[in-house]
């Protein structure tokens, strides 16, 4: 885990979490408490594994309005707003 | 010393009262800052800000409604807050909190009733204008146990409301003749997941965007015999759509003489309608994906803005010859766009960049900027005397 969060400098961080609240919270809330799609909180999701969410993220849910991020983020940092999601920590 | 005396006056009198001129509201608006829980209270004769007003909660997605004498703005705010704020003394008079996560409201054609459209809950609740007092709840039940997000609340005519359910692929008419027990008229199988509405300027024809599937599905309140029709059903039926990255938004009908004109969801276009047939006409190719399709007062033109990767741009479509006239890089995260009441300048919610802009209509020419924190949707006071907004 040391390595992923090794792998994302600090300002790319901070441009994912400002992506998270502003963009997908286009959707889930900015504060993800949910809108049209479901509220992405610790509790919310806490049964559902990170490859699960990191996939969503990355390849969107077809059919549905949740949008594939690939274009714009890679597999680690996918990862790395699943375990955010989560709450889990990153080191 | 007379001189004297009568500056003491003046200054005592112009502390008991520092409002000192009356005026009236018809120029003045609000801006949300959606990060801040906060509003801007501006005016748009000299592009000012007058107040912020704080404490307001989840504003992310946040609309606001206009009390008819437009002293009053009501705010919806996405963590279910409704509150109402006084234009000319910039306060919040009251708040409540009515539901866990609400997407908009509309005021009903008496502006006795404020009605709250509900992601969770699903469903719609009315609400005294005055006191913010719950006169009913109207969960949206379609199916056993099933309970819908609401989109698309609009006012109608005769103390009616309109709305369209998300999953349950509906659009319930609300009459509001008796707040505490209204009647509702529900029409069933519309299209799939209509995900936002708008109702013409005249408040004849009520139309809800469909994500799931191609086309708008219309009911016109003049002939509710005829039902919901579905107008251009196969709009994109050689370009497949790509994934949305911000719903787009009907409102602000986009309506010339002849057209009316819609975002095309998951699609690089603008969609225009004959208003008679509603038959296609044009696609208008546009730079991205558009998020809202606006019409000058005038109609002369439509201002149109994109979802992100291009939500620094908007463009400007030319409605004699149905075509893009101007492209416009504004900065990063234009995501709401207000005309004055005639039109003659446009203020533009640049988000990432912490500011509004103003712009001529008719030159396109930049005319003012006023710093606000992560300014998104922009609301004028004129907008009480329009049904539908
Ligand atoms: C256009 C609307 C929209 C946007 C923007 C959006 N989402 Fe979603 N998202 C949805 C919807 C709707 C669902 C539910 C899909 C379903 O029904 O399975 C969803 C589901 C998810 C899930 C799965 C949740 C679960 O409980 O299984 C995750 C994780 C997620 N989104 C993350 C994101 C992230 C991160 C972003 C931004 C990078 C984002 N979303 C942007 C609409 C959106």
């Amino acid at each position: 885990m040391a390595a992923i969060a090794a792998d994302i400098t600090l300002q790319r961080q901070d441009e994912l979490l400002y992506l998270l609240h502003q963009d997908c919270g286009s959707c889930h809330g900015m504060t993800l408490k949910g809108g049209l799609g479901p509220p992405l909180l610790p509790q919310v999701l806490q049964d559902k594994p990170v490859e699960l969410l990191s996939a969503t993220i990355l390849f969107g849910r077809p059919s549905t309005p949740m949008p594939p991020w690939s274009f714009m983020l890679n597999a680690d940092e996918a990862t790395w707003l699943a375990k955010h999601l989560k709450g889990q920590a990153h080191d | 010393m007379i001189k004297f005396l009568s500056l003491i006056v003046v200054a005592v009198f112009s502390l008991s009262l520092p409002a000192a001129e009356p005026r009236g509201t018809g120029d003045m608006g609000i801006i949300i800052e959606r990060a801040n829980g906060s509003v801007l209270i501006i005016e748009t004769t000299h592009n000012s800000q007058l107040y912020r007003v704080e404490g307001l909660g989840d504003l992310s997605h946040a609309s606001a409604v206009f009390s008819r004498d437009e002293r009053h703005a009501y705010v919806f705010g996405r963590d279910g807050g409704l509150s109402k704020i006084d234009l000319l003394s910039g306060t919040l008079l009251k708040r409540v909190m009515q539901a866990g996560n609400s997407i908009g409201g509309a005021i009903s054609q008496d502006g006795k009733i404020i009605a709250v459209s509900n992601y969770e809950p699903g469903g719609v609740k009315l609400f005294d204008s005055t006191s913010l007092e719950l006169l009913s709840d109207i969960p949206a039940h379609y199916a056993e146990s099933k309970q819908s997000k609401t989109v698309g609340l609009v006012d109608a005519p005769n103390q009616h409301f309109v709305f369209s359910l998300f999953e349950g692929n509906q659009i319930w008419l609300l009459d509001a003749h008796n707040p505490k027990q209204p009647k509702i008229q529900k029409f069933a199988d519309i299209g799939l997941q209509p995900y936002d509405a708008l109702i013409s300027s005249n408040g004849r024809f009520y139309i809800a965007g469909l994500f799931g599937e191609e086309g708008l599905a219309l009911l016109d309140l003049w002939q509710l015999d005829k039902g919901v029709q579905r107008i251009l059903p196969h709009y994109g039926k050689d370009d497949p759509k790509k994934p949305v990255y911000k719903m787009p938004h009907l409102e602000g009908w986009a309506l010339t003489d002849d057209y009316a004109l819609f975002p095309a969801v998951g699609r690089n276009d603008v969609l225009v309608a004959d208003r008679r047939t509603w038959q296609l006409v044009k696609k208008i190719p546009v730079y991205g994906q558009p998020v809202f399709v606006m019409s000058r007062p005038d109609g002369r033109q439509v201002w149109v803005n994109f979802a992100m990767p291009n939500n620094d741009t908007v463009q400007i479509i030319d409605t004699l010859k149905l075509a893009v006239m101007t492209t416009k890089k504004i900065g990063k995260g234009v995501l709401h766009m207000e005309f004055t009441p005639r039109g003659e300048a446009v203020w533009l919610s640049v988000r990432d960049e912490d500011k509004v802009q103003i712009y001529g209509t008719e030159d396109g020419q930049l005319r003012g900027e006023l710093p606000a924190h992560k300014p998104s949707g922009i609301f004028f006071a004129a907008r009480a005397h329009q049904s539908g907004l």
